[in-house]
């Protein structure tokens, strides 16, 4: 694909940036999670699956698709935004909602797959899971990330994994995907990075 | 006493000897004591506020005859009128005799007590002007202000009344019923912020009115604190007749307009700039400035209106209409009308001195200054400007809508009768 | 956005979409079981009421309510400001409680702008006398989109005392920023001297505009006006300028009704058009508590100043 985010994809290969993942690797990282939640869960019967906006909801719905090739099932997909249960909201001036998308049969009795892009402290995680409490009482939460970079700051770890990246702190990990940005990579940045 | 180096009406410096409270000589150079170094300053006959609230009786928490003098001494005057509307009011020869000796006892300038033209200023009834114009306070002005004598019987048979004994009648021309709760010139500002407009409408009815008065039984009228460009049309047309009627402007109305209200660096609904008449718009404000140049208005007069802050610090339709202006008319006056070529400093003597204390019939006062008249002088340097600073006012309120912002002139030094009631900017 | 909303015209373009966007977002919550946020726990809220206002106070309640944060409810009635404090003092009281944002109203206009002077937190502006009322024209905004869609080109008018009526100087101010095409119709009597240099046209003659008009917002008539003579009679007017059954029918069939209430109903707007499917009277309640939610999201939601 011949676009400006190719040129944006070349200027990232610098001595402050590399790609850890790319197009390809994500596409495969996030079928083998697909098929690890269908072995999981015995045929994703009862699962729902919640991304956490911007990318982790496009994330679910990459795997909802994959779900439904690989078994003819079409299983519900929703967002779920934490930003009014995030805990550094403080820290910032107040931030833009992200979108909330249950699906319509809600999430009761249901077995919920959390979707996100990189697990870091878990605070985002410990977030949604406020924010689920407000929203119904599934049977089972689970999570899944593209990336897992360590770090945890609360006790909290991902079920399903794309990738385990290690990391330093002062390190950034950025995630672009097709819809959203224009291709698909995940990018480890030193801090002082542009 | 000799005053040294000082330029006549902004002229050629000269020496000024002052003996017994009288300019005794007038030269280049004046051989004798050091005396007192005027440093260039331009010198003015005493200047005289035909329009000042001196609050004493009834509110001397926003200021006393004492203050109120100082304050105006500060300002380079030599006399202040005392409007009427005190508590009580100063309708009756007891509060003007009150309020001129206590003016005689602090000394700091001549007070002339202004008598209300109704009692207890309730436009129903006359009040007794002819014993205030007998009584030792020698009444001359009488005015209402704050309020208007709105019924048109009882102003004719007050302009007809104080011809005996040679009054005049200070007019706030404010039409009641066309500014109920107004708190704003009315226009596009007060549209946006919702406040109830006060028209010009309101005030040139009044003139117009007054004029034709006037004009029918053969009465001097003075029209108060004109603030309207077609006030000054009305005027200018009124004059064209040679009818006997002067008017004075203050000097907030030279210089600021009502947007103050909304955009300030106070903030807006900043009560500081709520007066009555209200700020009006640039182009009622360049109106003046002509009408006061061409002497279609006479005199500036400062309409001082001490307030305490609690009567300011309010949300805008609480708070007290009025600023304080004594000790910043001069230098707003310099801004607005010297320092734009509209008027030199003659012009400036003769409308903030010698017109005034015409008008007011006060003997002494607003005279050329030459050999024999008393030495009531005021001593202004117009090359500095600086900011202006609340706190140093000897006024007993600080609501001015100047403060912060940076106005040309001083006042050096102001002369009593050939006593320093200022020197170097100071109280004496 | 600024730390206070005093005046619908402090907000910008992105700054009133913003708190649309925001609204839409929390109108879900209003639908949920738990209709609970936690995201403003530990702050307070003061609601500073000077004037009688029933439904906009339980409005803002109902929003910080939502939001977790503590409200305390200061009415002028009784408390120490009918005793003669100053507005002044009473912000320094607030203060002292550690309000983080002060919502007032008031019968000044300009108070809020004075509050602001004196408080640390954020002022949100609730009515100020004859000024503004901005998050009624953001209710207003928001109830017009979500019937709507996007208000660029749209066409509002807005009939009946704009000169006493803060709701109609705030609506005219936002939806100006939002890009609709707001007319005003009243009496001229009842339109301020210098309407002309507001971003908006001016009609004396609402049949001519209704059939052109996608909203048409009524605005509550006092009938003392008509003692100060702004009108000869209550039937006058609503002949004149009441939204009755057969001025209901000249206007377009998607074109919807407002008012920001409380109606007099047979005067400015007749009951059956009020009750009618086209009127959004009843969700603009409802819209009020969210888009408060937002506006108090937005403004106390991140970090303080």
């Amino acid at each position: 694909m011949v676009s400006s985010a190719v040129s944006d994809f070349s200027s990232d290969q610098t001595p402050h940036s590399r790609a850890v993942l790319e197009g390809p690797d994500i596409h495969r990282a996030l079928t083998r999670i697909a098929h690890e939640i269908l072995e999981r869960t015995k045929g994703a019967d009862g699962v729902v699956l919640l991304g956490i906006p911007t990318r982790g909801a496009t994330l679910a719905r990459r795997l909802g698709d994959r779900i439904e090739r690989f078994e003819g099932v079409k299983i519900p997909v929703g967002s779920i935004d934490i930003t009014m249960y995030r805990d550094d909201l403080r820290l910032k001036p107040a931030r833009p909602l992200g979108h909330t998308e249950l699906p319509p049969d809600g999430i009761d009795g249901r077995i919920v797959v959390l979707v996100d892009d990189v697990l870091y402290s878990g605070r985002t995680v410990r977030a949604a899971l406020d924010a689920l409490n407000d929203l119904g009482r599934p049977t089972a939460v689970q999570l899944a990330t593209l990336v897992d970079r360590g770090h945890r700051e609360l006790p909290i770890r991902a079920d399903y994994v794309g990738k385990n990246l290690p990391t330093a702190k002062s390190e950034k990990v950025k995630v672009y995907l097709q819809e959203t940005d224009g291709r698909d990579a995940v990018l480890l940045m030193k801090e002082d990075a542009k | 006493m000799i005053v040294r180096n000082v330029r006549i009406l902004g002229g050629e410096p000269v020496d000024i000897r002052i003996e017994d409270g009288v300019i005794a000589e007038i030269a280049p150079e004046i051989a004798g004591e050091p005396g007192i170094d005027g440093g260039g300053a331009i010198v003015l006959p005493g200047l005289v506020d035909l329009h000042t609230h001196l609050r004493e009786p009834g509110r001397e928490d926003a200021e006393t005859v004492q203050t109120g003098t100082q304050s105006a001494a500060r300002g380079g005057y030599t006399a202040v009128h005392a409007m009427a509307n005190t508590s009580p009011v100063a309708d009756t020869a007891g509060v003007v005799e009150q309020v001129w000796r206590l003016g005689r006892e602090f000394a700091h300038c001549d007070v002339q007590p202004v008598g209300a033209v109704t009692v207890g200023l309730e436009g129903r009834q006359l009040a007794e002007l002819g014993a205030m114009a007998d009584s030792a306070a020698r009444v001359r002005v009488f005015s209402d202000d704050g309020r208007c004598v709105d019924d048109a019987v009882l102003m004719r048979r007050a302009l007809e009344y104080v011809k005996a004994f040679d009054g005049v009648i200070a007019q706030h021309a404010q039409e009641p019923r066309l500014t109920g709760g107004a708190q704003m010139n009315e226009g596009v500002v007060s549209g946006r912020l919702g406040l109830t407009g006060w028209p010009a409408v309101a005030e040139e009815a009044i003139i117009a009115r007054d004029c034709l008065l006037a004009a029918h039984v053969g009465s001097r009228l003075h029209v108060c604190h004109v603030s309207t460009a077609g006030s000054v049309e009305i005027l200018r047309w009124a004059k064209s007749k040679g009818w006997n009627i002067t008017a004075e402007v203050t000097p907030h109305h030279l210089l600021l307009t009502d947007d103050l209200v909304e955009d300030s660096p106070v903030g807006a609904y900043n009560p500081i700039y709520k007066v009555n008449p209200p700020l009006r718009t640039r182009a009622d404000v360049e109106a003046l400035r002509a009408a006061l140049a061409d002497g279609t208005i006479d005199i500036v007069a400062t309409d001082h209106a001490p307030h305490p802050v609690e009567d300011k610090e309010t949300e805008w339709s609480a708070a007290a209409m009025g600023m304080v202006g004594l000790e910043t008319a001069l230098s707003v006056v310099q801004e607005a009308m010297v320092d734009t070529g509209l008027l030199d400093w003659a012009g400036v003597a003769d409308r903030m001195s010698i017109v005034p204390a015409r008008i007011g019939r006060l003997s002494g006062h607003g005279q050329p200054i030459e050999v024999g008249v008393p030495a009531n002088l005021t001593l202004y340097d117009p090359s500095v400007r600086t900011e202006v600073d609340p706190s140093a006012f000897a006024s007993k309120s600080r609501n001015t809508p100047y403060e912060g912002m940076t106005l040309p002139g001083r006042v050096v030094a102001t002369f009593l009768r050939g006593k320093p009631t200022v020197l170097e900017g100071k109280l004496v | 956005m600024n730390r206070h909303l005093i005046s619908a015209g402090d907000l910008s373009r992105d700054d009133a979409l913003l708190i649309l966007d925001t609204a839409e977002e929390l109108a879900r919550v209003s639908e949920r079981s738990i209709k609970k946020l936690p995201t403003l726990r530990g702050r307070t809220v003061v609601n500073l009421f000077f004037e009688d206002s029933t439904r906009t106070r339980i409005s803002f309640e109902a929003a910080a309510k939502r939001l977790s944060a503590d409200v305390i409810n200061f009415s002028a009635k009784g408390s120490s400001v009918s005793k003669g404090e100053s507005l002044k003092d009473t912000a320094l009281t607030l203060e002292a409680m550690g309000a983080d944002a002060v919502v007032i109203r008031h019968g000044a206009s300009g108070a809020p702008h004075r509050l602001a002077n004196w408080v640390h937190g954020s002022v949100v502006n609730a009515g100020d006398g004859t000024h503004e009322h901005p998050t009624q024209a953001l209710l207003d905004a928001f109830s017009m989109r979500r019937r709507l869609g996007a208000l660029d080109g749209r066409t509002v008018t807005i009939v009946g005392d704009v000169l006493h009526s803060r709701v109609a100087r705030s609506n005219v101010l936002l939806l100006a920023t939002l890009g609709a095409d707001v007319t005003l119709v009243a009496p001229p009597t009842l339109l301020p001297v210098a309407v002309d240099t507001w971003p908006c046209a001016v009609s004396y003659d609402l049949d001519a505009v209704l059939p052109k008009s996608d909203v048409v917002m009524m605005l509550r008539v006092q009938k003392e006006r008509m003692n100060a003579a702004y009108f000869p009679s209550e039937r006058e007017y609503s002949r004149r300028y009441g939204l009755d059954r057969d001025r209901f029918a000249k206007m377009p069939d998607e074109a919807i009704v407002m008012h920001p209430g409380p109606m007099n109903r047979g005067m400015e707007i007749a009951a059956e058009v009020a009750d009618s499917p086209r009127s959004t009277i009843v969700e603009q309640v409802a819209n009020g508590v969210t888009i408060r939610m937002a506006v108090l999201y937005l403004l106390l939601g991140g970090e303080t100043a």
